[in-house]
């Protein structure tokens, strides 16, 4: 008796899903679709969702300024749940639905995976290449080893940050005993292995007096380690921890009344701002960066300023904008949307940046060379205006090391398709 | 050196106390119920939560109190209402029903609180250091912790030996087939013992919160290490469960200070393996890198060589 | 004493009528002809991707179903053996390509298998001492202990990144090359069907029946004259053999093998197909196999609560559908065969629509609390099924509770009916037959 009602109702719902879909295919040949594969569920979804709104963001400023070559920019994003195999998967949906260029950051284990992947797919695919922007996976095999034409990288690799924080280092008479401490990962080795070899090569009258491996997110307790340190009579300690395991170990040095200074790499990511306020450890903990909040520069101010008012976070990525900024560029320049033509217009291509200054994507190994800066947290001054995760602290510049005293050689032999 | 020994040595113990204030109520749900509660370190990590939450409204002090109250609250609940409907079905549904618990409780916490790390902080009062040796300050906050463990030790083996509902529990942990046949309302004993031992999981968690880092992945982090203690401890046995905690508990705490590997240990010797040998990794990994490994090996070995456990009275 | 259940059920299904060899062997020819057929029905890059995953769960879900369903023993670290498989077929190929050797890709997979049974020998024997919970935590412990090695031992694991290696560089034959996914898909296919097939002969031979024994009595096995440990450690070295050829598999699919695949998600997520499918049936890890594999990676674009609505589903089966999908499926298949299943089906459908909305209302529910507590920074609109709202309005609060309290109580009516439907169909079906 209500099946013929039902059954219009069903076939009219059909009818109106069939609409909206036939609708937004329409519109999406109007936009430059750029797939963001990274974490949006699950562990690593706070990271994930971040590097989203940024990216929506600032697609949101270039869709205002009448968007790219007249079309509109859509930021898709495809959750990959930190997963290699998961990430190729979402690739491959993305390559699907009529997109070309990739953008990921997350993990050098899935940036490994992907890097691998695309190359294979554009050389089984003649035609239908896709592009790889890595804006955040910091091993620096992807641009030496791995490296391949199509893979992109705006992050400062961790060889780089390394003789950009040597470089400043070696000036400070005050450092006399330095002590590694690392997370034991592909990361965590690269940090340690390149801080002994450019300590030695750049201060050799500076003894390293301890060089600590432990495992990944696993250790709860870092009282053991603090205590090795404090043995040690280390005055800096220099160490690539993120997350939990930076957190943990800073949490350990003010309980025990460590008094050293730290160099780090990722002090700034989620939960390291709270951290180090709750350590009370006022400007003895510094981070090496390829930008930060309070780096006195308007235009980039203004920006953070826009992004907080908005989604409630900090610029993370100041690289984000450069990324795109210089993708946008390549393809005004070659007035198209075809990934060989983009890549080739993006390799060699110099770049005024986000936070002042120029940086240059080097051709050899596609990596992305920009000023680097070290800053310290603590009490903010008239010259910082951005506090970091509600602790009213915020980042100091220290120092700034420009681009030439960054540069790194590569053992990349880059395969270029004709 | 003689300091890294004190340090670690009250480090060691700290942990395993804290393990212990878990793996007690795990013992006593898994040797009167014979379910291993996947859930059991989620219901930790919901006391950091709890905690969190509520001393954020009235303080860390209530919250102390309040948190494994509501905790063993709703673990009653979930062995009224959940377990035992899936104990007909046998133990291998029961264990994927905790397992099940353990993931959604995960998902629920990182529904309300979000994935990032919280803000939990020590109490002002605590925040001092205690006494200093050799240049190392010992927080005050950790002492308290260590306080609390010992105190809530010994009031349960006050109730277990002393009163006349921790006799009952304690026969039902050996006999529980007994036990019910002598009478005893062995289904209102059963839900007893899982909400007091949900209960205290989560005065773990309220005291571990603002030392560890409060956040979601708690439980997971937690979890493994938990199941380590209950099977070396034995079946059983709640002082196995003691002495297994405080044995894992040194252990890690030491073997992450050890830097020795087989190379070293063999170099003593005058071998010296080739540097780019297949094993290479084998050679030159250090007893610090795996040290957090060290207790699924001891599990593995226990099961082996004595499945019941260390002090354990029963097969499992 | 779900045990006996689980036997009887087993039992009922072997014990059957015997069919005709046509019906039997025919079952596997029509599997073989869909498979065969699917690319040409669906046939976007990603469709095949995910049929080429289905493959290769379908083949790591049996094999774990020789250890939970067939022989009682419930592992937490299946992954391991899939895990190795996969990593030797990995080093297998690139030893292969860099010396020539004139070996096609479609045998990589019996290397891979090779590799899971050595590793199952050589850890079954100190696993399968014990039975039960014993077993599970060694298990587990196991597997904890080999993943945290694949990081340490960067040589052979490779690391962070892993192992790559190109599939197209082997020996070629009938030209084929295996670049294309749809190639991919078919070599899954084939090694499917062959272990398919193999694992399901098990089941018929004496060794399959003795792994029922010793689920069910192990003591009674022992008075019988065969050593249940035997039989134990036999059974898992089989299950690690199939385990390996699905590691293999999955490493040749995405010409990567790395620490995720013998991690504790990956064992976890084939416990968790074997069980919904329905431990206690041949085909039932199939169906968990599909169902699994489908949800992970198409349900995350709906939602990113999906891991939540996959632990309740999981809790859900597990208290009230124990036998999983395949169980719930045998349950008619006496009132099918009386031919009086079509009197439950009305009783169904009334039970269907508050059952939907029940699960609405809840889902509406836990995104606004989601979108609110976790998302605040947001503001709160949100959208729902394409509906905008406002999750701090009273409106959608009160529509969704109404929904889901108002769907419960509807729904256990409705299934008050369902039970007087099912107990009216098997007194029929009892009395012998027409309704």
């Amino acid at each position: 008796m209500w099946e013929g009602s039902l059954k219009t109702t069903y076939l009219r719902g059909l009818a109106v899903a069939a609409a909206i879909s036939l609708c937004s295919a329409a519109s999406a040949q109007d936009s430059i679709k750029i797939a963001y594969v990274d974490p949006l569920s699950g562990g690593g979804a706070s990271i994930g969702e971040i590097g989203l709104k940024t990216f929506q963001f600032i697609a949101e400023l270039q869709n205002a300024k009448g968007g790219v070559l007249g079309k509109k920019i859509e930021i898709v994003g495809y959750d990959n749940k930190l997963n290699p195999q998961e990430s190729l998967v979402q690739v491959q949906k993305a390559i699907d639905a009529g997109i070309r260029i990739i953008t990921q950051g997350n993990g050098s284990g899935v940036a490994a995976a992907i890097t691998e992947f695309v190359a294979k797919y554009n050389e089984r695919n003649p035609g239908k290449e896709v592009i790889y922007l890595n804006y955040a996976a910091v091993d620096p095999v992807l641009t030496n080893d791995k490296c391949n034409f199509w893979h992109f990288r705006w992050d400062a690799n961790s060889e780089i940050k390394m003789e950009a924080l040597t470089n400043y280092m070696k000036d400070i008479k005050t450092i006399k005993k330095v002590y590694l401490i690392n997370q034991d990962y592909s990361f965590g080795q690269a940090v340690r292995t390149d801080a002994n070899k450019m300590m030695k090569a750049k201060r050799p009258d500076v003894e390293i007096v301890g060089d600590e491996l432990h495992p990944l997110l696993k250790i709860t307790d870092f009282a053991p380690y603090i205590a090795k340190i404090k043995a040690s009579g280390a005055d800096s300690v220099i160490t690539g921890n993120w997350g939990q395991d930076f957190a943990l170990l800073l949490k350990a040095a003010a309980d025990a009344g460590l008094q050293a200074n730290w160099y780090t790499y990722y002090a700034g990511g989620t939960g390291g701002p709270i951290a180090i306020k709750q350590t009370g450890l006022n400007h003895r903990v510094f981070q090496i960066t390829e930008g930060f909040a309070n780096i006195p520069h308007k235009s980039a101010q203004d920006f953070e300023k826009a992004l907080r008012a908005k989604h409630n976070i900090g610029l993370f990525y100041p690289r984000a904008i450069n990324q795109f900024g210089m993708l946008f560029a390549a393809i005004e320049q070659t007035k198209s949307t075809d990934p060989k033509r983009i890549a080739a217009a993006l390799e060699g291509m110099k770049f005024n940046l986000f936070s002042g200054g120029e940086g240059f994507m080097r051709k050899d190994d596609h990596q992305f060379f920009q000023p680097i800066y070290l800053s310290s947290f603590g009490e903010r001054g008239q010259a910082e205006p951005f506090d970091e995760e509600g602790t009213g602290w915020g980042w100091k510049l220290v120092g700034k090391v420009d681009t030439n005293n960054t540069m790194v050689s590569t053992t990349c032999k880059m395969q270029r398709p004709n | 050196m003689l300091e890294l020994i004190i340090v670690s040595t009250l480090n060691g113990v700290l942990f395993g106390m804290l393990l212990f204030l878990m793996a007690s109520g795990l013992t006593l749900i898994f040797s009167m119920m014979g379910v291993l509660n996947f859930a059991h370190a989620s219901f930790y990590m919901l006391g950091a939560f709890f905690g969190f939450q509520i001393s954020r409204w009235v303080g860390f002090w209530p919250a102390l109190v309040l948190a494994p109250v509501l905790v063993a609250a709703i673990g009653a609940a979930v062995e009224r209402f959940g377990l035992r409907n899936v104990h007909r079905h046998g133990h291998v549904p029961e264990l994927l029903f905790t397992f099940g618990l353990a993931y959604v409780i995960e998902e629920v916490v990182q529904i309300v609180w979000g994935k990032s790390p919280l803000d939990f902080r020590v109490p002002a009062a605590l925040d001092f250091p205690a006494f200093t040796i050799f240049a190392t300050n010992y927080p005050a906050y950790k002492l308290f912790m260590l306080l609390i463990s010992i105190g809530i030790f010994i009031a349960l083996y006050a109730v277990l030996t002393r009163t006349r509902i921790g006799l009952i529990v304690q026969a039902a942990l050996t006999h529980p087939h007994m036990v019910a046949h002598l009478g005893h309302n062995v289904p209102l004993v059963f839900m007893l013992v899982f909400g007091v031992g949900s209960g205290l999981a989560a005065v773990a968690g309220v005291i571990a919160g603002p030392a560890l880092v409060t956040q979601s992945n708690m439980a997971a982090l937690l979890g493994p290490i938990l199941f380590v203690v209950v099977v070396v401890g034995g079946l059983g046995s709640l002082s196995g469960a003691f002495v297994a905690s405080l044995l894992i508990g040194l252990l890690q705490t030491f073997a992450v200070s050890v830097s020795l590997s087989l190379a070293d240990v063999v170099g003593l010797f005058g071998y010296r393996p080739a540097p780019d040998s297949l094993l290479k990794d084998i050679w030159n990994v250090t007893v610090a890198q795996i040290a957090p490994i060290l207790p699924y090996l001891l599990l593995v070995l226990v099961l082996i060589l004595k499945p019941s456990g260390l002090m354990g009275t029963r097969e499992t | 004493m779900t045990d006996r259940i689980v036997s009887a059920a087993l039992g009922s299904a072997s014990r059957e009528v015997r069919h005709s060899a046509l019906v039997r062997y025919g079952v596997w020819v029509a599997a073989a002809a869909a498979m065969a057929a699917m690319p040409f029905v669906f046939r976007s890059g990603t469709a095949i991707t995910v049929m080429s995953l289905i493959g290769i769960s379908i083949i790591f879900s049996l094999s774990y179903n020789i250890l939970l369903g067939q022989t009682g023993l419930l592992s937490f670290g299946h992954a391991v053996y899939y895990g190795l498989g996969g990593y030797l077929a990995v080093h297998a190929m690139k030893i292969i390509i860099a010396n020539g050797f004139p070996i096609p890709l479609p045998l990589i997979p019996l290397i891979g298998g090779i590799a899971g049974l050595f590793f199952a020998v050589l850890f079954g024997w100190l696993s399968t001492k014990r039975s039960g919970t014993a077993f599970a935590m060694i298990s587990l412990g196991l597997a904890e202990l080999i993943g945290s090695s694949a990081l340490i031992l960067r040589g052979f694991f490779g690391g962070e990144e892993g192992i790559t290696v190109d599939r197209t560089k082997l020996l070629r034959i009938f030209e084929w090359s295996f670049g294309p996914q749809v190639q991919v898909y078919y070599l899954i296919a084939a090694w499917c069907l062959i272990c398919a097939f193999l694992m399901y002969a098990l089941t018929r031979t004496p060794l399959g029946r003795m792994c029922n024994a010793v689920r069910d009595n192990p003591e009674r096995v022992q008075f019988v004259g065969y050593d249940p440990r035997m039989v134990r450690f036999l059974a898992f070295c089989l299950s690690g053999f199939f385990a390996g050829i699905a590691g293999a598999l999955a490493t040749i699919n995405f010409e990567i093998a790395n620490s995720a695949l013998f991690g504790a998600v990956q064992s976890g997520t084939v416990l968790l197909a074997t069980f919904m499918g329905g431990a206690g049936f041949f085909f039932g890890p199939v169906i968990g196999a599909i169902l699994v594999v489908y949800l992970q990676l198409m349900l995350s674009d709906l939602t990113s609560m999906w891991q939540l609505y996959f632990g309740l589903l999981f809790i859900a089966m597990v208290m009230f559908a124990p036998f999983g999908i395949a169980g719930l499926i045998m349950m008619h298949r006496t009132l099918w065969r009386t031919g009086v299943l079509h009197t439950v089906l009305p009783s169904y459908l009334l039970a269907l629509v508050p059952l939907l909305v029940m699960l609405t209302g809840a889902a509406l529910i836990i995104e606004m609390v989601h979108h609110l507590a976790a998302k605040a920074a947001e503001g709160p609109a949100m959208t729902f099924a394409g509906i905008r709202l406002q999750a701090n309005a009273v409106g959608p609060w009160i529509a969704g509770l109404l929904m889901a309290g108002g769907g419960f109580l509807l729904f256990r009516r409705a299934s008050r009916a369902v039970a007087a439907a099912w107990s009216r169909a098997g007194s029929t079906a009892a009395a012998g037959g027409r309704p």
